[in-house]
């Protein structure tokens, strides 16, 4: 028996045929994205360095300095994202603790409630806060003579928009509470003002800086709300599109959109930096905590809701109603005549259903490579260097502003060295666009899902011979697919209201609903504007029951091993 | 150099040097970054034998087992199976069936689908899939079960289809990692004996990894007993528990007192003043500082005259009941500061009316008196 002394220096594993499939799918993705996302936003840097096409070095960035009127509104913008951000969270987090922590009645409907604004796309409270408080407003004379067109206008419009964002989070946070935690406080005859202060605030106090570093970055790169009801008041979002749409001047656009990435890319950085902190504050033998009825915080709670879910709805409604309003305010009869888009806009009605195409496309081919990429980035083996790479440009663009990605995106598809160019203007780079503009929060969805996975799937079907991608099929997939279906709603719903990213990118045939929504009610045909607002809460809408429609025959019918 | 005890009967293990090599693992090193899994392992399993790698969390027996498997490589060293250098394969290249700790069920197959998954890949006719399942199934006792989900099995239902799926393919070489550890105490038992029979009827080489002394000792042919990433001991459970190589193992495997001990002659060591026999001294010089080691069921109290060898009187100053036994805190009188533990059976505790605060003659047998170098004990 001889025992020859191995001296291999590492273990260098055989590749087999599978190792070679990973390795060349994760290679495939990392491609993508360095092409989606990367070199687009490496070419905006290098535009803002340049003029005229000759470098410049930060010549651009000193002429922006020195131009008071531009850096006015790096501290416009900043205040009205402080702003939207110290009003949204508490009024987001006094609904969120009313839909876990008490015993609100209908908890199913109030928080439906709650995520209406996120089917519309942004601007759309912002038109109807023009019907309220505008120049014909209904209800101007609330604001005391002030202007609703400038900070005022934003912030309602913000407070809307961000509004469901901020709950979502708070009542994640909140869910996650340890029950033992409030018996113990219970039992040592703690008062409920110090529970609160003890026990439920430090329990969530990584979800409020979530919530808050969320509302702050979408207040700071929206640009819909501030276009439409901002007036004369400029913030960097508005002055990217009119450096750019305006002026034509591309290289300050690029400057501009770099100032805007920064408080962007602080705050994501900040809050990763923070989240990492924390260690799983539930442990395994957590009790949920069953909230026990106090009749007057109860019926507070209640009044609360109602008052702010009546809010969110009538905001909705009015833009609604105005669209079928003949003509605002000296006609009030109501008729189809603002859904003739066609009058208002060269492309009309053909908008919508560039828009549907571009999102069903977003939606298929996004949530394919998202979830292939997630599944090839969290069960890989091995190849590490290229899964990080992959993970890390799936987490950038989180931290990118729609607008300034859109504007990368034309200098990049437009590029006379680019052999993508033929695809300038097509659905396809909009809907590219749009998947990298919502690409990190798709990959968190399925990442989170794949987690949840048995590691050992893979491991046993190795031992068993069966590739991979065979367990992928046969396992992996049906077992995610909820998460599959939530990634594809995502997608397609955002696609069909975003407007930043994508407002630079259409090109004459293929323009889309919501950038129709900006040129009509720049045109001044703000019920047209509304019309096609509605038209696409509608389908947005429609989808989204689809999905419960489907999850509901998924869970109930095809998956009855779910069931025990 | 291990004692070997007389080894029972029923252990079928035989005699190990006659038959085949299946696995052999040659200087086997694992490293994660600055940390040592596994310091050149070498170890030889025989085709047929149910092996146990045994040891505390951490010691190395899972890591070594994912080498075998293929999915964690080893830094150094060498896995041949079956005759077949395997070292750089990856696991789909080795043959081996695998049962993990948490089962890893398609939890949207059947417990049918999931026995069959491995054979629906290797182009066989349906029918003689089917067959083959039908087959495995009734072979680990659930020949109804075929087309529940695995959600609504219960555990042990799961540790079985588990086990039916990995022995599907009929692998040369079957891996368990801690299969039992999920499960109740009750349903262990069981599942135990069941393995352990299925294994025998099959006869296919297995290697049973668990951190439960008692498992290793009920279901091996050998132990391979681990600690810090090294082997420490590899012998039949009788000789891991009865002649442990070293005093980890002695501790590990069972319960062992410990006593600070010096070499004084042949067969001699003085335990403070007291002077006792044993015959596993070996070579040891004269003055050497040791530890004896002694379990505490081989402490007598029945039969003891004036002229057994060994005596010590001694005070009982606990005694805790443990059902079928006692373990009572025992103060040796001539010793200062010596305790031991020793364990009486329910009839010795009436019989000699045995109680806390009694004193006793006790006997430690000379050849159940084990001796240890003096550094080997850490623990104590």
């Amino acid at each position: 028996m001889t025992m020859a002394a191995v001296a291999a220096p590492a273990a260098a594993r055989q590749l087999s045929r599978e190792d070679w499939v990973m390795r060349i799918g994760i290679t495939i993705l990392c491609v993508l994205l360095v092409i989606a996302i990367a070199l687009p936003l490496g070419l905006l840097l290098f535009k803002s360095f340049q003029r005229d096409g000759h470098f410049v070095g930060l010549a651009n960035y000193a002429v922006y300095f020195s131009t008071p009127t531009l850096v006015a509104s790096i501290w416009n913008s900043l205040f009205v994202a402080i702003s939207a951000t110290v009003i949204t969270v508490p009024l987001a987090f006094a609904y969120a603790y009313a839909l876990t922590r008490t015993c609100l009645p209908l908890k199913g409907v109030f928080m439906a409630v709650a995520m209406l604004p996120i089917f519309a796309p942004s601007l759309l409270s912002a038109i109807s806060f023009i019907y309220i408080f505008g120049n014909q407003g209904f209800l101007k004379e609330l604001l005391l003579g002030a202007s609703v067109y400038g900070p005022i206008g934003i912030l309602m419009a913000l407070v809307y928009y961000c509004f469901p964002f901020a709950v979502l989070i708070l009542v994640t946070a909140l869910s996650l509470a340890d029950g033992r935690l409030y018996e113990a406080a219970a039992a040592l005859g703690t008062s409920a003002w110090r529970v609160f202060w003890t026990v439920t605030v430090p329990g969530i106090k990584y979800g409020l800086v979530s919530a808050s570093f969320l509302v702050f970055t979408l207040s700071i790169t929206d640009f819909g709300i501030a276009k439409v009801i901002g007036g004369q008041y400029n913030v960097l979002a508005t002055d990217v599109y009119k450096q750019v749409v305006g002026q034509q001047n591309f290289e300050m656009g690029a400057v501009v959109g770099f100032v805007l990435l920064v408080p962007a890319v602080v705050a994501f950085a900040v809050d990763r930096l923070i989240q990492r902190k924390q260690i799983a504050l539930l442990s395994a033998r957590a009790v949920p905590l069953e909230p026990k009825p106090v009749r007057r915080r109860d019926v507070a709670f209640l009044v609360y809701c109602c008052l702010i879910g009546a809010l969110i709805i009538g905001i909705l409604a009015v833009a609604v109603w105005a669209s079928f309003v003949t003509y605002w305010p000296y006609n009030l009869s109501l008729s189809l005549k603002n859904y003739n888009f066609d009058e208002f806009d060269p492309h009309g009605w053909e908008t919508y259903f560039n828009s549907l195409e571009m999102a069903s496309l977003a939606a298929i081919l996004g949530t394919a490579v998202v979830f292939v990429g997630a599944y090839l980035v969290e069960k890989g083996q091995g190849f590490r260097a290229g899964r990080a790479l992959a993970h890390f440009l799936a987490m950038l663009p989180m931290a990118v502003p729609g607008l300034v990605l859109g504007l990368a995106y034309v200098f990049f598809v437009n590029a006379p060295w680019n052999p993508l160019n033929v695809f300038y203007g097509t659905i396809l780079v909009l809907a590219v666009n749009t998947i990298a503009h919502f690409y990190t929060a798709a990959h968190i969805t399925a990442v989170t899902a794949l987690k949840q996975i048995d590691s050992e799937f893979e491991s046993v079907s190795a031992s068993l011979k069966v590739p991979f991608w065979r367990t992928f099929i046969r396992v992996t997939v049906p077992i995610c697919m909820p998460a599959i279906l939530n990634i594809a709603v995502y997608m397609f719903v955002n696609a069909m209201t975003t407007v930043s990213a994508v407002i630079f990118l259409y090109g004459p045939s293929t323009k889309l609903a919501s950038v129709s929504i900006v040129h009509m009610d720049e045109a001044g045909f703000t019920a047209g504007a509304a019309g096609m607002a509605t038209l696409i809460v509608l389908t947005a809408l429609g989808v989204k029951l689809l999905h419960f429609a489907l999850d509901w025959l998924v869970f109930g019918k095809l998956q009855a091993w779910r069931k025990r | 150099m291990l004692q070997t005890l007389e080894r029972p009967s029923s252990t079928p293990a035989g005699d190990t040097n006659l038959r085949p090599v299946h696995l052999r693992i040659s200087n086997l090193t694992k490293r994660y970054g600055a940390f040592t899994a596994l310091k050149s392992i070498s170890l030889e399993v025989y085709a047929g034998e149910l092996i146990c790698f045994l040891g505390p969390s951490g010691c190395g027996k899972t890591t070594l087992l994912r080498a075998v498997a293929g999915l964690d490589m080893q830094n150094e060293g060498r896995i041949e199976m079956g005759g077949r250098d395997v070292s750089h394969l990856p696991p789909s290249a080795r043959d081996f069936g695998i049962v993990f700790q948490s089962y890893a069920l398609f939890p949207n197959l059947t417990a049918a689908a999931n026995v069959g998954y491995g054979l629906v890949n290797r182009r066989m006719p349906r029918a003689k899939v089917e067959a083959r399942v039908k087959e495995l199934l009734e072979l680990v006792g659930l020949p109804d079960q075929g087309s529940k989900y695995p959600a609504q099995l219960s555990g042990g239902q799961q540790q079985r289809v588990a086990l039916a799926r990995a022995l599907a393919t009929s692998p040369s070489l079957l891996l368990l990692d801690e299969p039992l550890s999920a499960l109740d105490a009750r349903v262990r038992l069981r599942l135990r004996d069941e393995i352990k029979a299925l294994q025998r009827r099959l006869g296919v080489t297995t290697i049973l990894v668990t951190h439960d002394q008692e498992e290793a000792l009920a279901m091996a042919d050998r132990i391979v007993v681990m600690n810090n990433g090294v082997i420490e001991q590899v012998g039949t459970p009788a000789e891991v528990y009865g002649a442990p190589a070293t005093a980890f193992v002695a501790d590990f495997i069972g319960h062992m007192n410990f006593l600070d001990a010096e070499i004084a002659g042949p067969d001699r060591a003085r335990v403070g003043n007291v002077l006792l026999r044993s015959t596993n001294v070996g070579g040891r010089q004269s003055g050497t500082r040791v530890k004896l080691g002694l379990r505490p069921e081989e402490i007598r109290v029945r039969g003891v005259g004036p002229d057994t060898e060994n005596t010590v009187t001694a005070r009982v100053m606990l005694l805790d009941y443990l059902g079928a036994f006692c373990r009572a805190t025992l103060d040796i009188e001539a010793a200062p500061g010596v305790q031991l533990l020793a364990d009486f059976s329910a009839n010795a505790i009436r019989d000699l009316g045995i109680c806390e605060g009694q004193a006793l003659t006790a006997a430690l047998p000379p050849e159940s008196l084990r001796v240890f170098s003096h550094e080997e004990v850490v623990s104590e």
